[in-house]
């Protein structure tokens, strides 16, 4: 092996020294840094400051030199309302009632899932049977595209699905799941919670690999109840990992798009419209193609997942100072 | 001597190929399908490729989906395909190629008429789009249930209440689900909103909702009732389409407003379960009886490069013998005046299907103006969405019926503001 790659390293020795003569060897990072920072800039960088452009100005043509210039008004006209609260009495209320739709949503579905995600590590890291078999079971459904979760729940969930037919079976009587605003709202959680679950459990399940058995050792000679030890010893070492968690499930919850529209369509009503299908819908399914609108409502989407992200970042960065 | 032949032949191999793709010229036509269009297309633009030397049309076939979402990005990017068969007639119109230098126009004018209008837009009023297709919305009825019902179907010119009143009665006599049940979809509604009251248009022309409320409350109470199947247009959000032809072929609703284009399947996924017929759109209290007639056409688009060959292919499929074959092979309603005229004997149609294609032929003269003039207005397609979020919203009790059209208004006014 070492034959084969000691040629193939002076072919590149000899362009790298040549290279280095010329720029210092302080600068040489730069180079190696280049591919990646020019992808990141043209894949990346560039279309967030495309985006800024896009959001103001107005019309309908994609080509920026096409739009004319509208400054701060795409803002004004989201953020135009009376009283917040009330998605009513806004300019723009598909996206107050997305926004709002958002924040239940985050708060619901992140809750259950860091709760379950604990449960279900905590029983994980037990020494049960078949042990390796459950943690591949709860981690299965992460593994499937957001669209076949989707649509395996809305044939279990639609008006002649699995589910009601079972109901009619038991004589309890379907529910006509999809077309109420609670209930489809409340299964969108479900179905969020249920598809996401296994990643979270998978993070809390090595936080709790990662405390030292003898702390749990020395809780046992102790006589320490099972319910003091999770809460003095397991809650706060894996307080850290939780917290982690806690951050990528919200970011995570702010996005949520996908599952949801392949499910409900951002039905009944505006429902489960979440802000990213507002997004979507504003600036391309939508006619006229309100890119303006739209680059603007993502824009104030990426300064809460900004700020998530500072949170998550200074949390990992204490974690990793000890 | 070996070396010299070698490279002669690299070069006159490198040469071919140049020459080879210089004289080939690649025409990709981006097409969707309601039921066999692309593939008979693709075929009948063999022959076109037989009777053109050089020329090589590939038919892209993508889901309606990519018609209404991809392709106007793509144009607006400069780039997409040469031609394409669209449903926005006049929304794309400032992408479309003008092909008045390539056709004779005096055969258009005479095969299409009004139909070239729905292309137009504003300034450009060339020619622009071969309508392949025309549709008409209305409602099958489930024959068999009425019979089962003991119900005598409501006959010609009955109003959209007697329709209504008589669907109930069939659905408490029989084991139906839904008396009656309507795509969602801001087109589908047009009609019987015209017959309504519903102008579509203010007095400069422009695009309004003015009159529309009468068949909102109709039609939210309809939803609110049970006389509408409530899943089609409460399941969903946005302005995301559906349909109730599932439900309609499972012989759940009685009554299912949609349009010439579900024959060809309803022919073939009803079979003998029930007979099935269609009748004329009901009368609404404006005195109107109409449907909404629409469908697709082909267009070429300014950017190709090769012009000429685009609109050769385009006036090769309005030639009165191969649209006429289109038509019976896709079981489509023609445009082709000529062909309309000659009669299509639509190929492996059943004796229901042929009924049905003939009684939607029938209902085109029913079709009002308004109607007619919505169809090639250019900011229909954003009426459409705004019709169907906001009237889901008020079936779901999120808004009022008259919130639910102020919203719309202040929608209009401020699509109509962006739009160029």
């Amino acid at each position: 092996m070492l034959k084969i790659l000691t040629p193939m390293m002076r072919i590149i020795e000899v362009p790298m020294l040549a290279l280095q003569r010329k720029i210092g060897i302080n600068r040489l990072a730069w180079a190696f840094l280049l591919p990646n920072l020019v992808l990141f800039g043209l894949f990346a960088f560039l279309p967030v400051i495309l985006n800024v452009f896009y959001a103001m100005t107005g019309g309908d043509n994609v080509l920026l030199a096409d739009r004319p210039d509208v400054g701060m008004r795409n803002f004004a006209q989201l953020l135009d309302c009376s009283n917040h609260f009330d998605p009513n009495s806004c300019r723009e209320d598909k996206f107050w009632r997305a926004v709002w739709n958002t924040i239940w949503f985050v708060v619901l579905q992140v809750g259950f899932m860091v709760g379950f995600a604990l449960l279900t590590a905590l029983i994980l890291n037990r020494d049960i049977r078949a042990r390796g078999f459950f943690r591949s079971v709860f981690f299965f459904p992460v593994l499937l595209s957001p669209v076949v979760v989707a649509l395996v729940w809305k044939w279990i969930l639609q008006r002649e699905g699995v589910l009601n037919a079972f109901l009619d079976w038991t004589g309890a009587g379907g529910i006509n799941w999809l077309v109420d605003a609670q209930w489809a709202f409340g299964w969108s959680v479900f179905i969020s919670v249920w598809a996401h679950m296994g990643f979270y459990t998978l993070i809390l399940l090595a936080g709790l690999q990662a405390i030292p058995r003898d702390v749990y050792d020395a809780a046992l000679m102790d006589r320490a109840s099972a319910w003091r030890t999770f809460r003095r010893i397991t809650l706060p070492l894996l307080s850290p990992t939780m917290l982690v968690v806690l951050i990528l499930a919200l970011i995570k919850g702010v996005q949520t798009f996908d599952e949801i529209y392949a499910f409900t369509g951002g039905g009944p009503g505006t429902a489960t419209t979440f802000i990213i299908q507002y997004i979507y819908e504003r600036g391309f399914a939508g006619a006229p193609r309100l890119f303006g609108l739209a680059a603007a409502a993502s824009l104030l989407v990426a300064g809460v997942l900004v700020v998530l992200t500072l949170v998550q970042l200074r949390i990992s960065k204490e974690n990793a100072d000890g | 001597m070996k070396k010299t032949h070698l490279l002669t032949t690299a070069l006159a191999a490198g040469l071919g190929v140049a020459a080879g793709a210089a004289m080939s010229q690649e025409i990709r036509f981006m097409c969707y399908s309601d039921g066999n269009e692309c593939e008979v297309y693709d075929d009948l633009l063999t022959r076109f490729e037989a009777e053109n030397d050089g020329v090589d049309v590939i038919v892209d076939v993508v889901p309606y989906q990519a018609i209404l979402e991809n392709l106007p990005v793509q144009l607006a990017a400069g780039t997409g395909p040469d031609l394409a068969k669209v449903t926005d007639l006049g929304g794309l119109n400032e992408f479309y190629l003008d092909l008045t230098p390539y056709v004779d126009t005096g055969y258009w004018d005479a095969s299409f008429g009004e139909t070239l209008n729905w292309y137009r837009n504003g300034d450009r009023q060339g020619y622009y789009g071969m309508h392949s297709q025309l549709t008409i919305t209305g409602p099958f009825v489930n024959a068999t249930l009425f019979e089962q019902a003991g119900v005598d179907m409501p006959g010609a010119g009955a109003s959209w209440d007697d329709w209504a009143t008589a669907t109930r009665a069939v659905t408490e006599a029989t084991d139906a689900d839904f008396p009656m049940a309507m795509d969602r979809s801001g087109h589908r509604v047009a009609g019987p909103a015209v017959s309504y009251g519903a102008k579509y248009f203010d007095a400069d022309g422009n695009g309004s909702f003015e009159g529309f409320d009468a068949f909102a409350e109709a039609f939210v109470g309809w939803n609110e009732d049970g006389t509408m199947a409530r899943d089609v247009w409460a399941s969903q959000g946005g302005s995301t389409y559906a349909d109730a032809a599932q439900e309609f072929i499972n012989g759940e609703v009685v009554f299912y407003y949609s349009g010439s284009w579900q024959v060809g399947r309803m022919d073939e996924q009803v079979g003998d379960f029930f007979d099935w017929q269609v009748v004329g759109s009901p009368c609404g209290p404006a005195g109107a009886c109409s449907g909404m007639p629409g469908g697709a056409g082909v267009v070429g688009f300014e950017q190709t490069e090769h012009p000429e060959v685009v609109a050769a292919i385009i006036d090769f499929l309005a030639q009165e013998e191969n649209y006429a074959e289109a038509a019976a092979r896709t079981k489509n309603l023609p445009a082709h005046l000529g062909v309309a005229s000659a009669g299509v004997e639509f190929q492996d149609a059943s004796p229901a299907a042929q009924a049905a294609l003939n009684g939607f032929a029938g209902a085109l003269p029913d079709v009002s103006p308004i109607a007619f003039a919505y169809q090639g207005y250019s900011g229909n397609r954003a009426m459409f969405g705004i019709t169907v979020e906001r009237l889901s919203q008020a079936i779901v009790g999120e808004l009022s019926v008259g919130d639910a059209m102020m919203r719309a208004a202040s929608d209009l006014e401020a699509a109509m503001a962006e739009a160029n």
